[in-house]
């Protein structure tokens, strides 16, 4: 795109930071659409399964559903508890969002079609979802109000956790590609699986990894069976209790980028990002462009995410814990061994030592 | 232009946020600031091109360290007034340690003034690959000619956490009242959970 500004008669930098600030809208513009849309569908597949309609009123089939939501909290008055501390208050919403789009800068959409092509692409994403811990933590301390804070420290110990086998498991796929650069691991996919299938998850080493990753996916975005900093029986709303209007919608909007991310990062790193399924053309599907294989996997991912909302009770706080340091991270430290000792042993790295 | 504009932005960032985590009133202020202190130092990181060293400081220091920081400090139940009342009190120790840091940074600047000094001939160990990622080359290092390095700072690391768990875990003889024990709950079936009793009138049941 650089090359397009300078075509315009720019100089480099210029076009450069341009076509850097068009690159950021055009994934952050239609990544709220996404997300709003998105909602959407949560809300229809979770009625499908209870055998209810869902939302389906506002235009056709109920699809501005969001949409009128979105102009009802804009509406809204702000409303800052008194005891509360303003500054950090209002700054929770916007970090949480803030935090939410900045990881999508890496996220390789197309062959090229990345905003920032760098070479610890795995890193950063690893770097900014540690980050969405801090929204949390300071929209429950600035509310000063108990709740709030409990939910607040639920969520700090919950992402930490989890963040630690994320972290592993993220090692096991970076020693099969051999790169932290996003584009270079989907790139590494292709004919992985007996020369024809492009994923990663095929091979038996990878899948249970996969499943790790996907539950710990489901752990860091809060999400059903592990809400428990939203757990409405225990902490009303958890760390949103206090706010109201955008700076709710922030955390709601926020939350949804950041499901939508762990999804894509599933297809990315698992199941062959923009490749098609299989490296034969047996239908002329090599002619469909690859960010609509990358749509449509990230797509079944959020459906996976939704079914699991509608169908698992929630969990409780010690069984968490549980899981995320006594299952998860022996098994993928264990992963981690495994792996790399048959890679050497199949001669995957070859002469390179 | 942009490379310079970035430097200064980070730089001042660096060191307002560094001053204001001395002076917020609030420790836990004092913590977000240095948050921001640790972002701009990674900014200040990938400038130089050291993007892994940068990406590992905002993981470990910002993703971790200080968020346990962040969760210790929220905790303290702060009394400013008994903060301030300690201030007489520890007013020499401060001047002490202000003049120490005064003469240690006026030395500093006299040696930098002073000229270089003479480290010898580099034995062109370090020398970077430069095709390869500085991912890549740190990997090289590390694992052939500092291995013993690094594998004794992993050694001091674990002793560190065996300590800690040493030092926090307690034994509870004879069980601890409330213990869960995951394989049993999991281990329960309808049958042996719950009972029909059916109690005559007026007598109790004995559970």
């Amino acid at each position: 795109m650089t090359e397009f500004f300078q075509s315009l008669g720019m100089n480099y930098e210029w076009a450069w930071f341009t076509a850097t600030i068009a690159g950021i809208l055009l994934i952050a513009l239609p990544l709220m659409l996404a997300v709003a849309m998105i909602i959407y569908v949560d809300r229809k597949v979770w009625a499908a399964i209870n055998l209810r309609r869902g939302p389906n009123v506002v235009g056709p089939f109920g699809l501005l559903q969001s949409f009128a939501d979105g102009l009802k909290v804009f509406l809204q008055e702000t409303i800052i508890p008194s005891a509360a501390n303003k500054g950090i208050f209002l700054l929770a919403p916007i970090v949480t969002f803030t935090v939410a789009l900045l990881a999508w800068a890496v996220i390789p959409f197309d062959a090229g079609v990345v905003l920032a092509d760098i070479n610890v692409g795995l890193l950063y994403v690893l770097a900014i979802s540690s980050l969405g811990v801090y929204g949390v933590v300071m929209s429950g301390w600035a509310s000063n109000s108990k709740y709030p804070f409990f939910s607040a420290m639920r969520a700090a110990a919950q992402m930490i956790s989890y963040e630690v086998s994320i972290g592993f498991i993220l090692v096991c796929v970076v020693l099969f590609a051999g790169t932290f650069n996003l584009s270079g691991i989907v790139a590494a996919q292709q004919q992985f699986g007996l020369g024809i299938i492009n994923a990663y998850v095929v091979h038996p080493l990878i899948f249970p990894i996969w499943v790790m990753f996907f539950i710990s996916c489901l752990a860091e975005t809060q999400r059903v069976p592990f809400d428990l900093t939203e757990a409405e029986s225990e902490l009303v709303a958890g760390y949103q209790t206090e706010y109201s209007s955008m700076s709710f919608a922030l955390f709601w909007l926020g939350e949804y980028a950041n499901i939508l991310l762990m999804c894509s990062l599933n297809t990315v790193l698992f199941f062959g990002g923009w490749l098609p399924p299989l490296d034969i053309d047996l239908i002329p599907w090599f002619d469909v462009p690859g960010i609509v294989w990358f749509l449509l996997k990230t797509f079944f991912f959020f459906f996976m995410f939704s079914w699991v909302m509608a169908t698992v009770p929630r969990y409780r706080y010690d069984q968490l814990m549980r899981l995320g340091w006594k299952v998860f991270l022996p098994l993928s430290l264990g992963f981690v061994v495994v792996i790399s000792g048959y890679l050497m042993a199949t001669g995957h790295y070859g002469a390179a030592a | 232009m942009i490379q310079i504009i970035a430097f200064y932005l980070f730089a001042a960032l660096v060191i307002a946020s560094a001053v204001m985590v001395i002076m917020a009133r609030n420790p836990v202020h004092s913590v977000l600031w240095l948050i921001l202190a640790f972002f701009n130092a990674s900014g200040l990181m990938v400038l130089v091109g050291a993007e892994f060293i940068a990406m590992l400081l905002l993981i470990v220091y910002v993703g971790a360290v200080a968020v346990l920081f962040l969760f210790v400090v929220m905790m303290l139940d702060i009394d400013f007034a008994e903060l301030r009342a300690g201030f007489i009190a520890n007013f020499p120790l401060g001047i002490a340690i202000a003049l120490i840091l005064a003469a240690e940074l006026i030395f500093g600047i006299g040696a930098y003034q002073a000229g270089q000094l003479d480290l010898g001939v580099a034995d062109g160990r370090a020398s970077p690959m430069l095709e390869a990622s500085n991912t890549a080359n740190i990997g090289a290092l590390l694992y052939s000619d500092y291995v013993f390095l690094f594998e004794a700072a992993g050694i001091i690391l674990l002793v560190a956490m065996v300590g800690a768990i040493v030092l926090t875990h307690r034994k509870h003889p004879g069980g601890r009242r409330g213990h869960q024990d995951i394989g049993k709950q999991n281990r329960r079936n309808p049958d042996e959970a719950t009972v029909m009793r059916q109690p005559e009138v007026g007598k109790g049941v004995e559970l």
